[in-house]
């Protein structure tokens, strides 16, 4: 042994050991020399014709959108799977000749004629250039299985497994969640949808459009190796990215309230309800009538779009509730009052003396069917719906802003802050309204602004504009004692498993005051409208066992019918949430508005009294 | 460095002796054609990386470059450090870095992040650490330490026995894991100190006997007595090269892509028009075929320039076991050498589609932290034992 550590090693046995060591590892780095020097330079034209031999298919793999559930998780909109037959126009033959023969045979297969597909391809390529043309959804296996064995034949056309967005329940709820289609040339620019290509499907209204980033999946990839014919090699999978499905969305939406309103309300005809938590904003149904199926949105035929668009009077896909720009009628009255009380116009017990009528100028306002309530203070006014007594107090502060200063403040003729992109013009008249619009010669005549005016704004008429959404956030000021919420549809994002990803929060946007005196004298006044006597709403809500605060609104509108309005705050005296709904020439507001937001109410609190006694019953 | 003493007092120097940077650092005797050979292929697999990887993690281009650059510059102060270092003291230090070692490679059966199936690494927060590529220069600074120290205790016959045992424990922890590679690279390790340990040529006949026997046990009795004891694709990937075409599909799938990749580049490379190592076909060409991305994109003038680099790495480290200043030096510059010869050859074998694929990355080329890392240690206690032999004074000859 040459072993002595301090000791160098003794030098002829290690030298012999290195030497071998020395000449195994000249012949192994030989040996790679020479496998290299092989591959490369001896056989490399071989090698690089296989290389390019080599050629790869991509194909994306869609991934789902996620589901849109109401508050207490049932599902509004989920997504159905379905094949179909898709062309990519730029695989096409070049040959004019050959591209008509293979049009021809793709058509019998889709049962189209062929100016029916070019028709398709070109109405594609209009809304994305380049991506592929869906041909016809739906269609069967023995037509996949026909297209796979005779790929050769029909260049570019490929049968794809897609997400078919699907309404368990039709037109439930469809202003709310919306609905969904390909993203357009303009849209792609958009950096809100960075990174989608031609053919992605987005959301374009309603919460599919607000909420579409967390709905939307992420699409998957597969790489897979072909040969020179297109056919697959065997294992030739290079890259498999599985797809993302989207998050579910989750809704303030109440579905068996959404249905109660839409049911009481498709029973009297065209218009708008809201109904919304005073202190959070949540909105627990909103609808519009008349409807529509977002499924018809899909692949419309020409017969469904000219039945969606067919007049301007039906025109479903508006919602009233959010886009509407009607006059209010008396249900205005609780914002005049705030108006005239904060700014110490009147006091809640000064009595007034209502003949039926009050003459500014040339000019007679009466009240509805010219009664005289006689000797009445706020309270009365409210529950009896006085006009005269409204009127006066917007004769009171014509010459000031004061009036539209608070209804601006509470929320009318401005945007709500509400998460759909559907928000419709409104407009709240002022003095400087007035005179640009005559400056601008719009005006039908030119004259300034006038005390009628004002009277007319105060009880909810003339040129006042407004919708349920902004009248709701007035309501629900005063009724949580002057907090301006946020109005939102949006609660959560959820995984599949129902584990909560995000909760939306929405901060209320400002603080109106309110005096208490003042708000309780106007609910006292409300209540006894609804609920008490010769209450204007007491014949609907006489009997109703939860106390709620109601107004009733009765809109002149230029050329129709008179328009109903009711508004409620449940349940009095602590409201939680108010309720608004309007009818288009339903005539008084007892008439249909005021069943409507009975027909609510009902399915919230029954509900409730279900959910209290089921939790009596456990205990 | 110099103090004056009572005696003697400091003079003027008729010639003054002005320390250069090098010397004043301690890096003075680095073998310079070494350091050369280490951080010229480092800064070939960062150069590699950034141009054969851009498109792979989505978002980020130069996400493996920016690693693959930060892991060098840590490797390349691991080196200096230890070259600072008497690598003697790893001798004194045997049992503890043993301990270390078993219970660093026992520990990620414990708290291990599992990959494909098998457990090797440590989640640390920048990167995950796999201890068992620190190890192969552990085993061999403490094996080399045992055996300079057991070299008068017991029979001939006993101390190969011993060495053995010393050598193939880690070995199996590591096999368990299951890392059939890097066992292996311990193995080599092991039997390459016994080898400049003195170790009879006949116990080494012996032991090849062992391992032939061993080998026919794993691959053809096992399995017929139905108790195979490796997974079924180690067994698939180790015998499937000698006939790549017939398993197209899986192991023998990714070498023939690896050669056909290898060979498409030729003699001056496809450049960026390398489709088979950028459009998948060759399956880890980060790591274990990164020689078939140099192959293709630099033909054969860059892979014999790599090839060449890994043989004046070779040299310098067997030269080194012929300077060390103790039995010690030449004892543990033997084991990194020849554990390197290994993982060269066994690596760029699998690329060139004449050795099996076993997982082991190659030397300083492939991406990974652990790896360039231990390398660029090895790389230093070697460093260490060339500077420690030149500051002895007795290195005798050089060639």
């Amino acid at each position: 042994m040459y072993l002595r550590n301090d000791d160098r090693p003794q030098g002829s046995r290690l030298s012999l050991r290195v030497a071998v060591l020395g000449g195994v590892a000249v012949a192994l780095f030989g040996v790679l020399f020479f496998r290299l020097w092989n591959l490369q330079v001896l056989d490399g034209d071989q090698y690089l014709a296989e290389a390019k031999n080599n050629r790869t298919r991509e194909s994306k793999v869609i991934a789902p959108r996620g589901d849109i559930l109401d508050r207490e998780g049932d599902v509004l909109v989920d997504n159905r799977t379905s094949l179909a037959l898709q062309l990519n126009p730029t695989k096409l033959p070049e040959g004019l000749t050959e591209q008509r023969q293979e049009l021809e045979r793709i058509g019998e297969l889709a049962h189209m004629s062929l100016p029916k597909v070019r028709k398709t391809i070109r109405e594609g390529e209009e809304v994305a250039a380049g991506a592929p043309v869906t041909l016809r959804r739906d269609v069967g296996y023995e037509l996949i299985a026909y297209i796979e064995e005779n790929q050769t034949d029909f260049p570019g056309v490929s049968v794809q497994r897609v997400f078919v967005r699907h309404y368990p329940d039709a037109s439930r709820a469809a202003h709310v969640v919306g609905s969904v289609g390909e993203i357009s040339e303009e849209e792609l620019k958009d950096p809100r949808y960075k990174g989608l290509e031609p053919g992605d499907e987005i959301g374009q209204a309603g919460a599919e459009y607000t909420y579409d980033k967390f709905l939307r999946g992420q699409p998957g990839l597969t790489r897979i190796q072909v040969n020179a014919l297109g056919q697959p090699t065997p294992g030739g999978q290079l890259i498999s990215t599985p797809p993302t499905p989207g998050k579910n969305l989750k809704l303030t939406i109440d579905g068996d309230v959404q249905t109660a309103g839409e049911a009481g309300l498709a029973g009297y005809g065209r218009g708008g309800f809201i109904s919304m938590n005073i202190e959070n904003g949540e909105i627990l149904a909103l609808g519009s009538y008349p409807t529509f199926d977002p499924s018809d949105l899909i692949e419309p035929t020409q017969a469904q779009v000219n039945e969606l668009y067919r007049d301007e009077e039906l025109a479903p896909l508006v919602n009233r509730a959010t886009e509407g720009a009607y006059p209010t009628g008396s249900i205005f009255k609780i914002i005049t009052a705030l108006a005239a009380l904060e700014n110490g116009v009147i006091s809640p017990d000064e009595v007034v003396v209502d003949n039926g009528e009050i003459t500014v100028g040339e000019q007679h306002f009466k009240n509805a069917g010219g009664v005289a309530h006689g000797a009445v203070e706020l309270r009365r006014a409210l529950q009896v719906s006085s006009d005269v007594y409204f009127y006066l107090l917007g004769l009171d502060m014509w010459e000031t802003n004061e009036l539209q200063e608070e209804a601006h403040e509470l929320g009318i003729g401005r945007p709500s802050g509400l998460d759909l992109p559907e928000e419709g013009e409104t407009l709240l008249p002022s003095k400087a309204w007035h005179e640009q619009f005559v400056e601008e010669g719009l005006a039908l005549e030119d004259r300034p602004w006038s005390a009628g005016d004002n009277i007319q704004l105060a009880t909810g008429q003339g040129d006042l504009q407004t919708n349920p959404l902004q009248m709701a956030l007035a309501y629900a000021a005063l009724g949580n004692g002057g907090k301006i919420v946020t109005p939102h549809v949006g609660l959560e994002v959820e995984d599949a498993a129902g584990r909560v990803l995000k909760e939306f929060e929405f901060e209320p946007q400002r603080r109106v005051h309110i005096d208490p005196a003042y708000r309780t004298a106007i609910l006292e006044g409300l209540h006894a409208a609804a609920q008490e006597g010769d209450g204007t709403a007491a014949g609907v809500f006489g009997g109703f066992p939860i106390p709620i605060a109601g107004k009733t609104g009765t809109a002149e509108r230029p050329g129709h019918a008179d328009q109903s309005w009711f508004a409620a705050l449940s349940p009095y005296p602590n409201p939680r949430i108010v309720t608004i709904a309007t009818v288009e020439e339903g005539g008084f507001g007892a008439e249909s508005a005021a069943p409507v937001v009975l027909d609510i109410l009902e399915a919230i609190y029954e509900k409730q009294a279900a959910a209290v006694s089921a939790a009596g019953g456990a205990e | 460095m110099m103090y004056a003493t009572k005696t003697r007092q400091a003079r003027p120097e008729p010639f003054a002796v002005h320390l250069g940077i090098g010397e004043r650092l301690g890096l003075a005797h680095m073998d310079t054609l070494l350091t050369f050979a280490a951080v010229a292929l480092a800064a070939f697999s960062i150069f590699t990386l950034g141009e054969a990887t851009q498109n792979d993690v989505p978002g980020s281009p130069h996400y493996y470059l920016d690693r693959q650059a930060i892991y060098a510059v840590l490797g390349i102060v691991g080196m200096l450090v230890l070259t600072r270092i008497d690598y003697s003291r790893f001798r004194e230090l045997r049992v503890g870095i043993y301990t270390f070692l078993c219970a660093s490679v026992s520990l990620v059966f414990v708290f291990g992040f599992a990959a494909r199936g098998s457990r090797r690494s440590f989640e640390l927060p920048f990167f995950s650490f796999q201890p068992s590529e620190l190890g192969k220069l552990l085993l061999v600074l403490a094996l080399a330490g045992f055996v300079i120290d057991g070299a008068r205790r017991g029979s001939p016959v006993q101390r190969t026995v011993r060495y053995l045992f010393l050598g193939l424990a880690p070995a199996a922890l590591v096999f368990l894991q299951p890392d059939l590679g890097t066992s292996m690279v311990y193995v080599v390790a092991t039997l390459a100190v016994m080898y400049f340990g003195g170790v009879p040529w006949t116990h080494f006949a012996a032991i090849g006997g062992g391992i032939v026997a061993l080998v026919a046990l794993v691959l053809v009795v096992a399995p017929m007595a139905g108790t195979p004891i490796l997974h079924g694709y180690q067994e698939e990937r180790l015998t499937s090269f000698a006939n790549p075409n017939e398993h197209s599909d899986g192991a023998g799938y990714q070498q023939n892509q690896s050669k056909v990749a290898i060979g498409s580049g030729q003699f001056t490379g496809r450049g960026d028009k390398a489709t088979q190592t950028r459009l998948d076909f060759v399956p880890e060409r980060h790591t274990d075929f990164i020689f078939a991305v140099i192959g293709e994109r630099y033909g054969f003038m860059g892979a014999a320039f790599v090839l060449s680099l890994y043989a004046l790495l070779f040299w310098r480290a067997l030269r080194i076991t012929t300077l060390s200043k103790n039995s010690y030096g030449t004892l543990v510059a033997g084991g990194i050498a020849v554990a390197l010869l290994f993982q060269t050859f066994v690596n760029v074998g699998m690329n060139l589609g004449i050795m099996p694929i076993t997982g082991i990355p190659l030397p300083l080329m492939s991406y990974g932290g652990s790896s360039v890392l231990a390398t660029f240690l090895a790389v230093g206690v070697l460093q260490s034992i060339n500077v420690q032999a030149h500051l002895s004074q007795r290195g005798r000859f050089a060639w």
